[in-house]
């Protein structure tokens, strides 16, 4: 008999809260979490705001277990504060029948935050000579100083697979535990694959969702010379504009998100809650461009296609999309063509929203975000808004709901992710019906 | 196509330190070459181990279709070995893919349906070329040597090209690959240390057996062979310092003189397809494979256990899903690091499983030959393993010793050894956060 696949627990840290239920109000709030950075010292960068998550305390989500994990990297405590209240929620901090080597882990981790204070001082130690001038690099000199600036630990966190390893740790999952980093797509991804291993069959349980802070001086410069993020810097409140014809790039989010998926028979004999079912996933590449998405939008309609087959339904069986709409002229008009194209007339009826437009872009964590904004949604009949959303674009002419929450049946959800470099990822969600 | 859910290995592309392409590789196992050599890319004199596995040089060109070059100059070296290997692996699989037909090699049309070819690669976590970032970086010098954050983000970030960070992702190993040979169904990115080759070939392969693909491009890539990536290995301790003067006596797997590792680039990618979509196009058969599994270390993500029984359950899965015993396995590839503690966990995880029969099984280990290559040195191993089952030879496996009280495995020593080969068992494991993955391959019979 076939293996379903449902979600029995939820957690995330986000700009919004360190809790799935302050985070979902605050969004149907239409609430912002960007501010200018404190992280680093931004203000001279072409963008010099973000959305951080604030006040994170990694002792007060594990207590004494935080010990444990000494040296545990923004993404690393992320991960853990995300998994640990979805462990909770999902009812396993009291379960004993767990099999440990039938628990696995998939994340969308992303690397840990680039050590910058050591990089930039080797980097000066190895490009300035006697005098200061500027010299080409002298890897003897630039060895001495990173022999002594840099620390291991800081280092080794950095390792995508690292915040994985922390989670087996802290909850003694023995089974597969794998890391995608597909960029922004990431977590998306990693719950599709961890379907895919509990319907095969190599766990009951699966840790899935993703992890990512990339604010940091070298991220903010990476995103800011691709041009890819806003840079209103003085009016960072609406600065992210997912859809409207004003937007001028995305906003950098940081945070973490973790769903606990366990195989539907194995949660209904443990009595667990069961919060929705995941019953559609598609994976393409655009196979395109390394800067573009392709104009017609062929991969992300070959994503969403795919996870409409293997869920057995329809677009219009569809009752709302949480849009990848990050802003960025093109996603957000590429996304509405591809939507438009597979959609045909339901496109015009169904809900569309970014959230981006008030937590900005978590990187690797955002598809995961996303999913449990899906899940809520099915559970309370209400669709999280696009604020600052003004300016309609002939290009982007779709209900995205314009800057309110909007009580309406939602029954089933497709969350989208694209990352750059053409990977495109949908997973589709929906009730428990029976 | 009506799918049996079987699916085989018909291609096998690698770049490694002794050899680009499978046969030469295949050779030079045979020849027990080494591969590791004192640092040419930079001068290495400031580090305290300046050797590593470099390849041997090539040209990007002769790999890419002549409209591709411009997308060449934002290629970091780990995204030049994946493209490297692709090229390889749909030659050597006679996979008329866009970049053959683009390149002029092959006619139109493709023997492979770009919606039905998907990718599943290893990535690391890639360096910054260093002298273009510190190059960079050190515009942004103010009085007294001190950098100025400031000044970088006013000025001194547009020292990068505008596509720098592009560079860096580890999906853009893939992303260049899919664009290449066009390559549109499935893909994903597999970070996870020196498992993550593994990983991808095992998803690459479930991807096939439940029809969401009909061809899979898989393995991994990566370079260490960059200061920075070799500053770190040595902070965590893994790297062999005693060996800057004689290079090929870096590695020792599982052998008593063990005394670390040494870092190196390489990787390679290889073609699975199913079985019917390999008969229709009357493919080579390498193997089939027919298990994966995966496993985590429970006790730290930055030290083994001991016991080595996420790797033990690693091996133990694989089996399971092969639906053999230990005792049906003709031959076992571990990862051999040459660092004492992880060698010796993967020696108790392997052990856990086989018992004193261990001794008995032929075994290989390339490791001494290649070096360290991060997320490609798994798919260099399971390449390396199906040319042994392919061609029923056990090549020698460098720096190590015969079986006895030193070491837990059966290793040929000096020359490659006849032996029938049915079923293989390879395997990965991450240094960094305590990831296994296993994959089980067996001879192909109708």
């Amino acid at each position: 008999m076939e293996r379903r696949v449902v979600i029995t627990g939820m957690g995330c840290i986000t700009p919004l809260g360190h809790d799935v239920e302050t985070v979902w109000r605050r969004l149907l709030a239409a609430d912002c979490g960007i501010a200018p950075t404190t992280l680093f010292d931004a203000r001279t960068f072409p963008s010099s705001f973000s959305a951080e998550v604030k006040s994170f305390s990694l002792q007060k989500c594990l207590g004494a277990d935080a010990e444990k994990h000494r040296g545990a990297s923004r993404n690393s405590q992320f991960a853990l504060g995300a998994a640990v209240s979805a462990w909770k929620n999902a009812g396993l901090d009291t379960y004993m029948g767990l099999d440990p080597t039938r628990v696995g882990i998939y994340l969308g981790g992303g690397e840990g935050p680039n050590d910058f204070d050591p990089c930039a001082a080797a980097a000066l130690a190895g490009c300035l000579d006697d005098a200061g001038e500027l010299m080409p690099l002298d890897t003897v000199r630039w060895a001495d100083t990173a022999r002594k600036v840099f620390d291991a630990v800081n280092e080794l966190e950095q390792e995508p697979c690292c915040a994985g390893g922390h989670l087996a740790v802290q909850f003694n999952a023995q089974g597969p535990n794998f890391n995608t980093l597909t960029a922004c797509a990431a977590s998306t991804q990693a719950i599709g694959e961890a379907r895919h291993i509990i319907r095969y069959g190599d766990a009951d349980l699966m840790i899935s969702g993703g992890t990512h802070s990339m604010i940091h001086p070298l991220g903010v410069t990476g995103f800011n010379r691709l041009t890819a993020l806003s840079t209103r810097n003085d009016s960072c409140l609406t600065a992210s504009r997912p859809f409207d014809r004003t937007r001028d790039g995305f906003v950098l989010g940081e945070g973490a998100g973790v769903v606990i998926l366990e195989e539907l028979e194995h949660a209904r004999r443990r009595g667990a809650n069961i919060l929705a079912e995941i019953i559609g996933f598609g994976s393409t590449a655009d196979a395109f461009r390394i800067t573009d998405i392709h104009e017609e939008g062929r991969g992300g309609i070959a994503a969403m296609q795919a996870a409409l087959d293997s869920a057995g339904i329809t677009a219009a069986d569809v009752d709302y999309i949480s849009a990848h709409g990050t802003g960025t002229e093109e996603n957000d008009k590429i996304e509405t063509l591809a939507i438009r194209r597979l959609f045909g007339e339901h496109a015009k009826k169904v809900a569309i929203s970014s959230i981006k437009s008030m937590m900005g872009h978590l990187i690797a964590a955002a598809g995961v975000v996303e999913l449990i904004t899906c899940v809520l949604a099915i559970r309370d009949n209400i669709v999280p808004p696009t604020i600052n959303y003004a300016n309609p674009d002939p290009n982007c002419d779709l209900d995205y709901v314009p800057n309110e929450a909007r009580k309406m049946p939602v029954r089933i959800a497709l969350s989208n992710s694209f990352g750059f470099g053409g990977q495109n990822d949908a997973l589709i969600v929906r009730g428990i019906t029976d | 196509m009506t799918s049996s859910g079987r699916v085989v290995v018909t291609g096998l592309g690698l770049a490694t330190p002794i050899g680009i392409g499978i046969e030469t590789f295949w050779e030079a196992l045979l020849e027990k070459r080494c591969g590791l050599r004192r640092i040419e890319a930079f001068d290495p004199s400031g580090l305290p181990a300046q050797i590593a596995g470099e390849l041997p040089s090539f040209s990007l060109r002769d790999f890419i279709p002549k409209t591709y070059r411009k997308s060449a100059k934002v290629m970091s070296r780990d995204i030049e070995i994946a493209v490297v290997s692709a090229y390889y692996a749909v030659k050597d699989a006679g996979l008329n893919t866009k970049c053959v037909i683009d390149r002029g090699e092959a006619p139109e049309p493709a023997n492979v349906d770009s919606r039905r070819f998907g990718a599943n690669i290893g990535a690391g976590l890639i360096c910054a070329d260093l002298p273009e970032l510190a190059g960079a970086l050190s515009t942004a010098a103010v009085e007294d040597r001190r950098f100025s954050l400031a000044k970088w983000g006013e000025e001194g970030m547009t020292n990068l090209t505008p596509l720098w960070l592009l560079k860096f992702l580890p999906n853009m190993l893939a992303c260049h690959v899919t664009i290449v040979h066009d390559a549109q169904a499935p893909s994903n990115t597999i970070t996870c240390g020196e498992a993550s080759s593994h990983i991808a070939i095992g998803e690459a392969y479930r991807t096939i057996a439940r029809g969401d693909a009909d061809v899979c491009i898989c393995g991994g890539a990566e370079s260490k062979v960059n200061p920075m990536a070799m500053i770190r290995p040595w902070l965590f301790g893994w790297l062999n310092l005693d060996s800057n003067e004689s290079p090929g006596d870096a590695i020792h797997p599982f052998n008593p003189r063990r005394n670390g590792t040494a870092a190196a680039e390489g990787g390679g990618l290889v073609i699975l397809e199913s079985l019917e979509h390999a008969r229709k196009r009357r493919a080579r058969i390498y193997a089939e494979i027919v298990g994966f599994g995966a496993g985590t270390n429970v006790e730290s993500w930055s030290r083994p256990d001991p016991r080595g029984r996420g790797i033990s359950l690693s091996l133990r899965n694989a089996l399971t899903d092969a639906g053999i015993d230990p005792e049906r396995v003709d031959l076992v590839a571990p990862f051999g690091t040459g660092i004492e503690t992880y060698d010796a966990a993967e020696a108790a995880g392997w052990a856990d499983l086989f018992g004193d029969r261990l001794q008995d099984v032929p075994a290989m280990v390339t490791r001494a030959n290649v070096g360290n290559n991060g997320a490609g040195s798994g798919a260099i191993d399971f390449a390396a393993v199906t040319m042994a089952l392919y061609n029923n030879t056990v090549p020698p496996s460098l720096n190590t010793t015969g079986p006895g009280a030193a070491c837990s495995f059966h290793f040929a020593q000096n020359d490659p050894v006849d032996s029938k080969i049915t079923y293989a068992l390879s395997a990965g494991h991450a240094l960094v956060g305590g990831q296994s993955a296993a994959l089980v391959i067996r001879r192909f019979q109708e």
